[in-house]
């Protein structure tokens, strides 16, 4: 049998996650890409803790932990430090949606900016899990928070990270799905062979933040993508080119169903949000058509 | 041995060049402008081998160095006033990751309301964070003291970051003489960093885990006696730069406080007026001497003991708040003597925040007032405010 | 007078160099041996706006780090300015005042202050230092100061001309020799 994803394995098992943590599997996947010739930089969020407490690590690659919004430039800091130092390595942000859409973007900007020549992997799980379920820039229209409580769910749409970093003209922006692994692991090998500043965005399932079963982990990721809700398309110098294209997009409330975080809605609700979902995946289109 | 006619800021940027700082992260700010700017010219022309990250904010600019500071890279920057108190929370993060990061600031006036002018509430509100602070009063001494925090902050004992302070145009902004050594002379003095603890490869390691009460306490207790490993550290490094290059330095400078019955204790450029002040006074015969504080973190507090026995009388005059209570200083210079048994009297005076010009003639004013017991005890002593 | 403290101060417009000036003369009486500061007035610079700044020197290191009010000198680059600063604040009794300007120095009147005037405008545009509206004369003046202060010779201000003009070397040494030799007054 011909594998598809390298059998090398950078993340020991036994780690403190949530049962189904999609954010736990993007980042097996992300070693087996890289491999061990990769620094980890890891800002205050859900891997703050996966990572392990002192004295244990549950990756195999150095890794040191920062602050919320520092995540992208200490990852700048070390690869100068490792230039200076004559060291070729990939140095690898690993933020949630948290320290990348909201607390860490000034950072990330900067960064992207300056086009300095690291990897920026944001695993997204669409609200402050580590901190209970807070809502973010990340947390999609209408969902439940605890801070957006079911009576007034999140108002505004889910901010649009990608775009920001497209607008950047760094060289390489992707995103990705936990459920799509061959796909991940491609973005990540190519994103590895880039010099720039790199951006790849993991929609990471969280059962316990998503109110969904563990099992649906997997299935949700697929829905996602499938119902056009979170599509994955990458964005090579400019280029815009749509990965998984669904012939004909499942309906949304296939998606929306299946996580308690959207249990309040109604009808027009999900009608709209069938809608906007159309709307954005048809204007990803044209965009893919005019790149 | 090169003598050039320089800025204050121009001799912070020369001592982070012959340093041979590696990577250096900045962010503008008036008065610290002329510092990066001058480094990028390093940097462009090849004169420094370093990688200069151009970062978009101060907090960016000190995330930066604590990164390169983990891959064992020799780490600095420069900022002020607001550009530090936007650094805070990273500056907790160099110190507690143990990471030898040299920043120089210039003290400068916090606002609102605006303010470009010195005084020392910048470094002094970050007084928690775990740096070392160096309070400069020449070029010179800005010079030599870059070159000798990165010698003491690298040292095995103490691996904590290091901020040495220079006053807002006093010292930014005008021009002195400085004596530069030879490059060869510096890199014996100052050898390359060889880090003890850092990011690698080979031996994979995360740091700053999560980190329960059953081991983070231990951290702050070596945190702590590091920097009082550090006050034999400052000691020893001044001398060896001194026997190097002629200069030498301490944790305090004493001045003609040999017969002194009063003593003032002062830091920054205030201090080096304050040496006219004291030439001036002793000519009318009074016996009164001087203690330059150069270090501020850690405090000398040994050392203002054994000066303290000796005199009758000390003025603490600075040029900081700490609002709510006084200078700080003062507060620092009493705390140290609370428990000797002679204890003399002392007062504390607050002068020239924002940057208003202390003359000769204050210093001396004060002298004078503290001898005839003129001053207010527990309470601040303000001078020159206009009510 | 060469072993006491000697205090200079530069009255200029933003732009006009006065800074420069100060920090010229501080490079050139470096260079003879003393001890010196050179400062700009502690504030915020605009173009064309009255700006000032200052130098000090002193056989003995100088310790002192403030301001200047009782200067030893006073140096004008801009005659206009003499209508809306007091340039002569401070000025120590007999102390020197050296301005740019085409009239004879005997037109101003400084009380005991000793006047010099130097045409240094007519010798920037000469010598190509910036331009009509807008001349250089901050090399140009500092030969006048030479020549009438007399406690840092023309040879220093050259060589550190050279040290510190970021361009146009040779015309600002030229500048400030042929003030040296045309300086009125005294």
């Amino acid at each position: 049998m011909k594998l598809t994803i390298p059998e090398e394995e950078l993340m020991y098992e036994g780690t403190v996650d949530c049962q189904g943590c999609g954010a736990s599997l993007a980042m097996r996947y992300a070693l087996k890409a890289l491999g061990k010739k990769t620094f980890v930089v890891i800002p205050a969020c859900c891997w703050s803790i996966i990572a392990g407490p002192f004295p244990y690590s549950s990756l195999q690659v150095p890794l040191y932990h920062t602050a919320f919004e520092t995540a992208a430039i200490v990852s700048s800091g070390i690869k100068a430090g490792l230039e200076m130092k004559g060291i070729d390595a990939t140095v690898m942000a690993w933020a949630g949606d948290g320290g990348t859409f909201d607390i860490g973007i000034q950072a990330l900007s900067g960064v992207a900016e300056r086009n300095d020549d690291i990897l920026y992997v944001c695993y997204d799980n669409e609200a402050y899990m580590n901190t209970g379920i807070q809502r973010s820039s990340a947390t999609p229209f209408k969902a439940w928070t605890t801070t957006t409580p079911r009576k007034y769910p999140k108002a505004r749409p889910k901010k649009d990270i990608d775009e920001i970093l497209v607008a950047h003209e760094v060289p390489y922006v992707a995103t990705a799905s936990v459920s799509y692994p061959e796909d991940f692991i491609k973005k990540l090998q190519k994103a590895k062979e880039i010099k720039g500043t790199r951006f790849i965005h993991v929609l990471a399932p969280c059962p316990t933040g998503w109110r969904s079963l563990p099992e649906h982990t997997i299935k949700l990721a697929r829905l996602a993508v499938q119902t056009c809700i979170f599509p994955i398309y990458e964005v090579e110098n400019g280029k815009y080119k749509i990965n998984i294209k669904p012939k004909n997009p499942k309906p949304v409330d296939e998606y929306l169903k299946l996580q308690g975080r959207f249990r309040h809605l109604t009808e027009k609700d999900i009608k709209d949000i069938q809608e906007i979902t159309i709307k954005k995946w048809k204007k990803l289109l044209r965009k893919e058509e005019f790149s | 041995m090169v003598k050039k006619v320089i800025y204050g800021n121009h001799a912070v940027s020369y001592g982070a060049k012959d340093a041979r700082a590696e990577v250096i992260a900045a962010y503008p700010i008036t008065p610290q402008t002329q510092v990066v700017e001058l480094l990028s010219e390093f940097c462009a022309s090849g004169e420094l081998n370093a990688k200069f990250i151009k970062v978009e904010s101060e907090h960016s600019a000190m995330a930066a160095c604590v990164g390169a500071s983990a891959t064992g890279a020799r780490a600095f920057t420069a900022t002020s006033s607001h550009g530090l108190a936007l650094m805070h929370e990273m500056l907790h993060w160099a110190s507690n990751a143990r990471h030898p990061v040299v920043m120089a600031n210039i003290n400068r006036a916090m606002g609102p309301p605006w303010n470009i002018w010195t005084d020392q509430n910048d470094s002094i509100a970050q007084r928690d964070t775990g740096w070392l602070q160096f309070y400069c009063s020449t070029n010179q001494e800005v010079y030599d003291t870059t070159l000798m925090a990165f010698k003491i902050c690298e040292n095995d004992k103490v691996l904590l970051p290091g901020m040495l302070s220079l006053d807002a145009f006093v010292l930014s902004h005008t021009s002195e003489v400085v004596d530069m050594p030879p490059q060869e002379e510096i890199d014996e003095f100052l050898p390359p960093y060889n880090a003890k603890y850092k990011l690698d490869l080979e031996d994979p390691r995360a740091f700053g885990s999560l980190m329960f009460p059953d081991w983070y306490y231990e951290l702050k207790y070596h945190q702590q006696t590091s920097m009082e490993e550090a006050l034999k550290v400052v000691e020893k490094v001044g001398k060896e730069f001194g026997d190097r290059f002629g200069r030498h330095y301490g944790l305090v400078e004493e001045y003609r406080i040999e017969d002194a019955e009063i003593i003032l204790v002062v830091s920054g450029t205030i201090a080096q007026t304050s040496k006219e002040a004291v030439d001036v006074l002793r000519k009318e015969g009074m016996k009164v001497g001087l203690v330059r504080m150069r270090t501020f973190r850690p405090f000398p507090k040994e050392k203002i003991r054994k000066i303290a026995s000796k005199v009758n009388k000390i003025i603490v005059i600075d040029r900081s708040i700490s609002f709510g209570s006084e200078g700080a200083f003062f507060t620092e210079t009493k705390a140290c003597l609370y428990n000797e048994k002679d204890r003399p009297e002392i007062w504390g005076v607050i002068i020239g925040l924002g940057g208003r010009d202390v003359t000769v003639e204050d210093i001396t004013k004060i002298a004078k007032k503290g001898k005839d017991g003129k001053f207010k005890i527990n309470e601040i002593n303000w001078w020159g405010v206009k009510l | 007078m060469e072993e006491e403290l000697y205090e200079v101060r530069f009255h200029g417009r933003g732009g006009q160099g006065a800074v420069t000036a100060a920090t010229i003369l501080a490079d050139a009486a470096f260079r003879e041996g003393k001890d010196v500061q050179a400062f700009p007035i502690f504030g915020v610079e605009r173009r064309g706006a009255p700006v000032a700044a200052f130098m000090r020197m002193d056989a003995k290191p100088i310790d002192i780090k403030t301001q200047i009010y009782e200067p030893d000198s006073i140096v004008v680059l801009d005659s206009t300015l003499l209508e809306v600063v007091d340039v002569a604040k401070g000025l120590k009794e007999n102390g020197k005042i050296i301005i740019n300007s085409s009239k004879n120095a005997s037109e101003f009147d400084f009380g005991k202050a000793k006047v010099y005037t130097i045409d240094a405008t007519a010798i920037a545009v000469k010598h190509g230092l910036g331009t009509k509206t807008n001349p250089i004369v901050n090399t140009a003046i500092l030969g006048a100061y030479s020549k009438a202060v007399g406690n840092v010779s023309i040879e220093a201000i050259e060589e550190a001309i050279n040290e510190k003009a970021p361009r146009k070397k040779e015309e600002n040494k030229k500048a400030a020799r042929e003030a040296y030799e045309k300086i009125r007054g005294g």
